[in-house]
């Protein structure tokens, strides 16, 4: 079946079978390989990103469901040579080890910074309970929100 | 621009060697541009996929491949029969076992390696699964270790000759038995327990995969395969493969998590090769979360029985006594001399008279493996054992479990202590670091609060543990892998501009190498860590070495990295030497530079001396031109990092549902060349700790069926069971480390299972009679204990 994809701004048609799942779709598309696969059971959170502004699990998404919506994967995150303040603060802050659930971590915590610019830590680790990190305890991803929010909040006092 | 390379930094701190240094790798893991093994596209390539066995145990009747091979876009079906013809039925585990690549005879564990489809996708792989007819008949399965050899127990190694019952290894034994017996006749209080490290799995979140490319034209087999120990397989492959070393390259690129479960080889990557041979074009295999989780290295899966004494208020004995449960194929993981890993460093922290310690091993209808999950060689299982017989012990005579640590603990005039089981611990002052961590967990106000609580009815539980682990292995003379010495090589080259490249045998899977090695070569040479490019996960670039697991990367190949950065400075001064028209021995060093001593103004930097080294200026009579050098590293013995952990917790007494509250964890790893990312490194361990004492587990019915082969019931934790980690240090170098450093990637893991359950039970002895459980503490195991029948795991 023909399915027509928004991806980062990108209008992707391929003709696949109707049980290929959004994260194939993805990385099948040249240069995506950023969204991961870990789990198959929607347990992981490595395969997320964004559906039309809220994070879902790519693993447990058919492509064909997604016809006609905006995806946003973790290689939009940087525009224009300027890297997204979620992404510096992962850096600043040592929130990843082998950076295999960075791009889920990164795009759930987007997404919850542009629906709560402000969040508590408990809100932090609620937001990003629903992926596993086994590298960092997850402490260092609480810390790099937190710096993210700090200077997203810092950036809109100076506009 | 704003990159990772020039973001303004919060701390002003740009160390040239050691310190809080951002990771160089991060650049490209937050772009989402890292290469995992299933991101590398050949031209032609095609996907393989395993059919695996339903059975725990039955014999294979018939396969029938028609179906399957008819299959729209299926190349191949590959069975035992097709890999009998090319040798590659069995292949040799690390400890000197066979396992079947594909079974041929029968099964011996539920997904268990059947068949090998090839074809252009991985959906049509899989589909072709479902057309193969396997005919099998089932067998009574064993898959309780003590139950193992039962005189009726079915014999699951038929196939070795000689093989009469499920013996997997004799009796192995370690300390003095007879003094042991003396210590514990002596002894004024005695405590026993049966304790069950139950099995668990690494779990990495990406899975295991292969690609094989072999070139029938050149010979040449190039593999991508995330794994931790690229030259060690690669000799593997030579040999099980029959082909010529020297024409195999592994590359490993990014590996997303190992913990010891990509230390083994796997059948998948013998069929990935085999049917890359066969068919002259690449193939790729790439396993699900269930193949994972079923059939790759679990962790653990030790059922010991102990007792431990103690006169005049000091532990003095200990007597363990083990079976360990490798599944139906030994490949555990672990140095050939040591058949039960490290286990016997289990008389832990702690002066004793005497130890002794007996392990057996069985093999069950279960999965293969016995790799550390973040260990040294078994070390968690005997910190977890010595650490909940301690805590047995203190409730037994009636003291505060830190007060029977510190009455026993090994004095730090005591170092270098040779332990009662052969063990030479190289330095340590574990009563002072017990105390940091008492001062940050605010210890008396703890058990003030608990006993306030109690009188409420509350359920709080306040637990510690102290270990000792043995890692780095290890010096040639003991330690070695399928004969394979356990050491790491290091070659440094300084180019002319004086920008450097370390090549190094470690393999990194998220540890942070290119940034924690190039930190070495800068604090060795005096230059900055972004003009150290560290090379690693390629064996056609890289020297031989065995790779990253028992937490050896710091201590053997970081030691090789200091050593042939001092060879370098010192050829460095020899050309300074006559640069400056002096001798070498009137050469003094500081950081980036040889200068005259007491004229500190004429100098050669590094970076004069890398010019000179390549130039066509003359160099000291009889040396090569150039700024490099090699060396192997061979350490003189294992290092010994240690640490007080205490956890804090809450159990719900309406669901028995268990909170980790609080955790405190004092390290002393010697000195930390990044102090950020060994803070990194604890709070993943702590982690995977606090998984292992509440809710990793793989269990399995009695017929031997897996009933966690998911991530919907192998539950890991997420930022919601894990606390807000809190991190405290004492410094106490290791003597015979170059840099004074000891390790530290897996003392979280070690440390932290015990001190949770230990907290657990104190937090349930005095208002329900709790002495015992086992992991993990899952509600439903918690509550049986609190109405008095704790439960082995299955």
């Amino acid at each position: 079946m023909q399915v027509t994809i928004t991806i980062n701004g990108e209008q992707v048609a391929r003709d696949v079978e109707p049980r290929q799942l959004l994260v194939h779709f993805i990385r099948d598309t040249p240069g995506l390989t950023g969204t991961h696969w870990g789990c198959d059971t929607s347990n992981c959170g490595a395969c997320v990103v964004l559906m039309d502004g809220q994070p879902i699990k790519s693993c447990t998404t058919l492509a064909a469901m997604c016809e006609g919506h905006e995806i946003r994967t973790v290689e939009s995150l940087e525009t224009g040579g300027e890297l997204d303040p979620i992404q510096q603060g992962f850096h600043e802050k040592h929130a990843l080890h082998c950076g295999f659930c960075t791009p889920g971590m990164l795009m759930t915590t987007r997404a919850l910074l542009d629906e709560n610019p402000n969040p508590t830590d408990e809100e932090i680790r609620t937001a990003i309970s629903g992926g596993i990190c086994r590298c960092t305890g997850y402490k260092n991803i609480v810390a790099a929100v937190q710096w993210a929010a700090q200077h997203e909040a810092a950036t809109r006092q100076e506009v | 621009m704003a990159t990772v390379e020039n973001l303004p930094s919060e701390t002003q701190e740009r160390p040239i060697g050691f310190g809080r240094l951002k990771r160089k790798e991060d650049a490209r893991f937050i772009r989402g541009k890292g290469t995992y093994l299933d991101d590398i596209r050949l031209p032609g390539m095609v996907h393989g996929a395993v059919l695996r066995s339903p059975f725990a145990h039955a014999r294979i009747v018939s396969i029938d491949t028609s179906r399957a091979l008819a299959h729209p876009g299926v190349a191949a079906v590959v069975t035992a029969k097709d890999l009998e013809t090319l040798g590659l039925a069995w292949m040799p585990t690390i400890s000197y076992d066979t396992q079947a690549v594909l079974a041929g005879d029968k099964v011996r564990f539920q997904g268990q390696e059947v068949a090998f489809v090839v074809a252009t996708d991985e959906y049509t792989a899989r589909d072709a699964l479902q057309l193969i007819d396997v005919e099998y008949e089932p067998l009574p399965a064993v898959v309780n270790a003590r139950k193992a050899l039962d005189p009726d127990a079915p014999l699951i190694r038929d196939d070795k000759s000689g093989q009469t019952d499920n013996l997997a290894s004799p009796t192995w034994e370690a300390g003095d038995e007879d003094a042991a017996d003396r210590a514990f006749a002596e002894a004024d209080t005695v405590v026993t327990r049966d304790i069950i490290y139950p099995r668990c799995h690494p779990a990495p979140l990406e899975t295991c995969g292969m690609i094989a490319d072999f070139n029938p034209q050149t010979g040449q087999l190039n593999i991508y395969n995330g794994n931790q120990a690229p030259h060690a397989h690669r000799t593997v492959y030579a040999h099980v493969a029959g082909l010529a070393e020297h024409m195999i390259r592994i590359q490993c690129n990014d590996i997303g998590g190992g913990f010891g479960n990509k230390v083994p080889v796997y059948p998948g990557y013998v069929c990935a090769i085999a049917g890359s041979i066969v068919a002259g074009v690449p193939v790729k295999w790439v396993e699900d979360r269930s193949e994972n989780l079923m059939s790759t290295g679990f962790a653990r899966d030790y059922v010991m029985h102990a007792e431990m004494c103690s006169k005049d208020g000091k532990i003095t004995g200990l007597r363990v006594d083990v079976i360990a449960d490798h599944g139906a194929f030994d490949s555990t993981a672990q140095p050939t001399k040591f058949p039960a890993g490290f286990f016997h460093i289990v008389c832990g922290s702690y002066d004793l008279e005497a130890a002794h310690v007996k392990v057996k091993a069985v093999y069950t209808n279960k999965a293969p493996g016995g790799v550390a999950y973040r260990c040294s060689f078994r070390i968690t299982e005997a910190v977890y054992l010595v650490e909940r017989m301690v805590d047995a012990l203190a409730v037994e005579m009636g003291v505060d479990p830190i007060e029977l640590r510190m009455n026993s603990f090994i004095g730090p005039e005591q170092f270098p202590y040779e332990t009662t089981t052969g063990w030479t611990f190289d330095s340590g002052n574990y009563a002072e670091t017990m105390k940091v961590a008492m001062d940050i967990a605010g210890y008396d106000d703890l058990r003030r609060e608990q006993a306030e609580k109690r009188a409420r009815g509350e359920l709080m539980g306040i637990g510690v543990s102290f270990f000792t682990e043995g890692v780095g292995a290890g010096p040639r003379k003991h330690m070695d892998i399928l004969g394979l010495a356990m050491n790491d090589g290091a070659d440094l080259r300084v180019h002319p501009s004086g920008k450097a490249v370390v090549s190094i045998s470690a393999q990194t899977q998220g540890q942070g190498h290119e940034t924690t090695f190039a930190q070495i070569v800068a604090e060795e040479l005096g230059i900055p860590p972004e003009d150290v490019q560290v090379r690693h996960g390629d064996t056609d670039r890289s020297p031989y070495g065995l790779g990253t697991y028992g937490s050896r990367s710091t201590p053997v190949s970081g030691a090789a990295v200091a050593v042939v950065s001092r060879k370098v400075r010192d050829k460095a001064r020899l050309i300074a030497a006559t640069m400056l028209e002096t001798r070498p021995e009137d050469l003094a060093w500081e950081k980036g530079r040889w200068y005259v001593k007491g004229d500190p103004e004429k100098a050669a930097k590094i970076e004069d001396i890398s010019v000179r080294a390549y130039s066509g200026e003359p160099l000291p009579e009889g040396m090569e031109g150039g700024l490099d050098a090699q060396v192997i590293y061979d350490p003189p013995n294992l290092t010994y990092p240690y640490g007080a952990y205490i956890a804090v917790v809450d159990v719900d007494p309406e669901t028995a549902a268990v909170t980790v509250r609080r955790f405190i964890a004092v390290d002393d790893c010697g000195v930390r060349i990044n102090p950020m990312i060994v803070d990194g490194q604890i709070h993943g361990g702590l982690a995977e700790g606090i998984g292992i004492a509440l809710m990793e587990v793989i269990t399995f019915d009695e017929e031997g069926n897996c009933l966690n082969g998911s991530f919907m019931d192998y539950l890991i934790p997420t930022a919601l069971e894990c606390p807000d980690f809190e991190l405290g240090e004492t410094v106490t170098p290791c003597p015979h480390h170059p840099l004074g450093a000891k390790g530290v990637g897996e003392s979280p893991n070690v440390g932290s299972p015990p001190a949770i359950v230990n907290a657990v039970i104190d937090a349930l002895h005095e208002s329900h009679g709790v002495t015992h459980i086992d992991m993990p503490c899952t509600p439903a195991r918690v509550w049986a204990a609190m109405q008095g029948r704790p439960e082995p795991p299955q």
